[in-house]
């Protein structure tokens, strides 16, 4: 692969008690890639998220952050240098949104009048109204704009990867459609490398440029979502032919034009 | 109106910045200490079940022992501790006041702050403090940024709940020696004084409202990050405290102190030794409401100078002793013994303060009942009520044992209620002192004790080791020796349970002066 390494997983092992949670699981993420994981709930799509930050640490195998081995970078650091997007939001509900979003760069040291114009920049790219949402509390937003907050909080120490917890999972389907079209473009036009998961193989296709997925903890394939057609595994085929059954019912089922 | 006029409010106002100054910084005190301790265990624990459940599991245990028996426990305490201090270390300290009290009030403030502060801390949405890691934060700031914020307004409740229960249970620390607003309620049972009863219980109930209120301005400005609200409530805290601290660094000596027991008797003799004092130029002030197992052992520890204590009960307490001897002869001995401590007995104030078994002389007379003798006969037909220590100490049992007496029903009362309740036919027969003046009042008999099962109780002054040699204050104090007779006193404590303005403790002292010279 010529491009550069933004994250490697090499046989990494992670067990809880006698679950293994991630069963010797190798994947590359290049950088500027928009990878998605996608598995059932217990497939070990979370723990494997999660140990690219160290919130969990490995119990074998070796993962790479741009070419660090994880295991010899301090864990606060790491994570300062990671954005992180929690499943809805994991705002701080004491903290406004201005105070959730500027958090990192805080931990980090930067000046508070530097913070407050980061907040600004950060608030116009995902969309929010600066003199509408900047002092509110978290509780009066609504489930689409508190995820908007919660990618800000993750760009705002401008970091080059960003890890993401089914973020959109929890929202409405219209919301959720447009906050994945959103994010998409900001990957696009920050360079960023975007890992996130998700257990739904549509949204998968629409936003991944390769999609690897898991169950029972092992990586079953990974590609392309046209290379993971060619997969003969018999789980990932089944998930590849969910959404496209359903566009054929749909089809059916609503003419044409019937939404216009 | 006339409750409001009474003069007595302007007496009790007067005590006011000093019972209150003391019931603020022994109460802050306890509960600053009670935090200092509490909070970082709930913090240190918070993620730790097994020592989590054990440490909640004691603070609950400490509860539920009643806060009297709580803050007496650590007299005895902290007196062992003294003494092995100074056995190691040469150095020792005062068991008597505010020491016990404060640690045994910082004790009782543990379990509403250590609850609230696990609960705060156990209460957080675990997806918080993932996420407090995820953008970066070390355990540390995850605790002050995250969990401890987010805690706060459980845990500040918790801390509400402790300083309101800590003031509360302040008023029981006046046994134990501390000065507190306890000092109003305590005298007022005892003296049968409502009014200083009712300003102890209202001052120390607004007191509480009022650092409650302070502390919720501390919590609403944390929690609304407001820092001029916090910083209101901290000062009105801080200023309570350097309001009461004024009066007690003007008052550096307080010269000679006389203590006093829980009961009537005691607070008029400790007026009227007060009174001698400064009549002969000496300064004193009197430490009242002193539990009966305290005062003794505060004399021994030089905590107070001087107190009235009755030979009887010296002699089954301190001495031991179960046997029964002719008074001089009791009297001679005890001296020797006390002398062994350092303690000097004066002397005999000329009056008794025995036990005695009591009847209404009207039925006593029907029953044919002149002694406890006569009285077994009737005792299995009869309840007998007696004040808190009486069935516990060693001359009931010689009662018992020397008349075969065994009654239907035992009760134990408060002394003054004790007398009511023979009048109004509750109970049959108690177990009175004999200087009491309300066995004339209600018309009662005291029944004679042919078998000499009671050991004499001569009212007997009593000095401390280090006033050994004080010339003065045993020539101020020796007027006072053979002086009050048994009528008299009879008559003092009769005056002092009335419920007007006369019968306060100095006004009667003064009339038992006036007639001890007379008669």
């Amino acid at each position: 692969m010529p491009a550069k390494l933004a994250i490697s997983y090499r046989h990494v092992v992670k067990c809880f008690g006698r679950l293994k949670a991630v069963d010797d699981v190798s994947l590359d993420i290049a950088e500027g890639e928009f990878m998605v994981i996608v598995g059932g709930s217990g497939s070990g799509k979370t723990t494997l998220l999660r140990l690219a930050n160290r919130l969990i640490e490995a119990d074998g195998g070796n993962i790479t952050v741009e070419g660090d081995n994880v295991s010899n970078v301090d864990p606060v650091a790491l994570r300062r240098r990671i954005g992180y997007v929690f499943q809805s939001g994991g705002l701080f509900p004491h903290l406004s949104v201005a105070d959730n979003i500027g958090i990192t760069p805080k931990l980090l040291g930067m000046p508070t009048a530097n913070i407050s114009a980061r907040v600004d920049e950060l608030l116009e790219l995902v969309q929010l109204d600066r003199a509408a949402h900047r002092d509110r509390l978290p509780e009066a937003l609504s489930g689409g704009q508190r995820q908007r907050v919660g990618v800000a909080r993750a760009l705002a120490a401008r970091p080059r990867i960003v890890l993401m917890d089914e973020p959109f999972g929890a929202l409405d389907p219209l919301t959720r459609d447009t906050l994945g079209d959103d994010y998409r473009s900001l990957h696009r036009k920050l360079g960023l490398t975007s890992v996130m998961i998700t257990h739904d193989m549509t949204e998968a296709i629409l936003l991944a440029d390769r999609i690897a997925v898991m169950r029972a903890g092992k990586l079953l394939a990974q590609g392309t979502p046209k290379e993971l057609t060619k997969s003969g595994d018999a789980y990932v085929m089944e998930l590849l032919r969910t959404p496209r059954r359903q566009v054929e019912r749909l089809n059916a089922l609503l003419p044409e034009s019937g939404c216009a | 109106m006339s409750l409001l006029a009474d003069p007595r409010w302007g007496e009790a106002l007067a005590h006011l910045p000093d019972y209150l100054g003391n019931h603020v910084r022994v109460s802050l005190a306890a509960l600053a200490l009670g935090l200092v301790v509490s909070l970082p265990l709930a913090i240190l624990t918070r993620n730790r079940p097994a020592p989590r459940g054990m440490l909640l599991a004691f603070a609950s245990i400490v509860q539920t022992v009643p806060g009297l028996a709580m803050l007496a426990l650590f007299y005895p305490l902290l007196l062992a501790a003294a003494s092995v201090t100074l056995a190691w270390f040469g150095v020792s300290f005062s068991a008597f006041g505010f020491l016990p009290a404060m640690l045994a009030l910082a004790l009782y403030s543990m379990l509403p702050v250590l609850r609230n502060g696990i609960t705060g801390l156990n209460g957080i949405d675990p997806a918080l403090i993932e996420a407090a890691k995820g953008v970066g934060m070390t355990a540390r700031q995850s605790l002050l940024m995250v969990e401890l914020p987010l805690a706060l307004p459980v845990m500040m409740a918790g801390i509400r709940t402790a300083a309101v229960w800590v003031i509360g249970t302040a008023t029981l620390s006046t046994p134990i020696g501390q000065t507190s607003l306890g000092n109003y309620i305590f005298a007022g049972l005892q003296t049968q004084n409502w009014v200083l009863v009712l300003f102890g219980c209202l001052a120390s109930a607004l007191l509480a409202l009022a650092v409650d209120q302070l502390l919720g301005l501390v919590e609403r400005g944390l929690r609304h990050r407001n820092r001029l609200r916090a910083a209101l409530g901290c000062f009105g805290i801080a200023a309570l405290v350097a309001a009461t601290l004024v009066p007690a660094m003007g008052r550096s000596s307080q010269g000679y102190v006389v203590g006093a027991k829980t009961f009537a008797e005691q607070y008029v003799l400790s007026a009227l030794l007060k009174d001698r004092l400064q009549a002969a130029g000496l300064s004193a002030t009197v430490r009242s409401g002193l539990g009966s197992s305290v005062i003794f052992e505060a004399l021994k520890a030089g905590d107070i100078d001087l107190y009235v204590d009755y030979s009887g009960t010296l002699w089954a307490n301190q001495l031991h002793r179960a046997d029964i001897r002719p008074r001089t002869e009791l009297l001679a001995e005890l001296k020797t013994a006390l002398a062994r401590d350092k303690i000097t007995l004066l002397g005999e104030l000329g009056f008794e303060n025995a036990y005695a078994l009591v009847m209404p002389g009207q039925r006593a007379d029907s029953l044919g009942i002149r002694t406890i003798a006569d009285l077994a006969a009737h005792a299995p037909s009869m309840s007998i009520a007696g004040d808190y220590e009486f069935f516990s100490r060693p001359e009931w049992a010689a009662l018992q044992k020397a008349y075969g007496l065994s009654f239907r029903a035992q009760r134990q009362m408060q002394p003054d209620f004790m007398y009511a309740a023979i009048a109004s036919g509750e109970v049959d027969v108690i177990a009175g002192y004999t200087s009491d003046g309300l066995i004339a009042k209600y018309d009662l008999t005291t029944l004679d004790d042919p078998r000499q099962a009671i050991p004499p109780y001569d009212a007997i002054l009593l000095l401390a080791p280090q006033r050994a040699g004080d010339e003065r204050l045993q020539a101020a104090l020796k007027p006072l020796l053979g002086k009050i007779g048994i009528a008299t006193m009879r008559e003092a404590n009769l005056r002092a349970s009335g419920n007007d303005a006369n019968s306060s403790p100095d006004a009667v002292a003064k009339w038992l002066w006036e007639t001890a010279n007379r008669r």
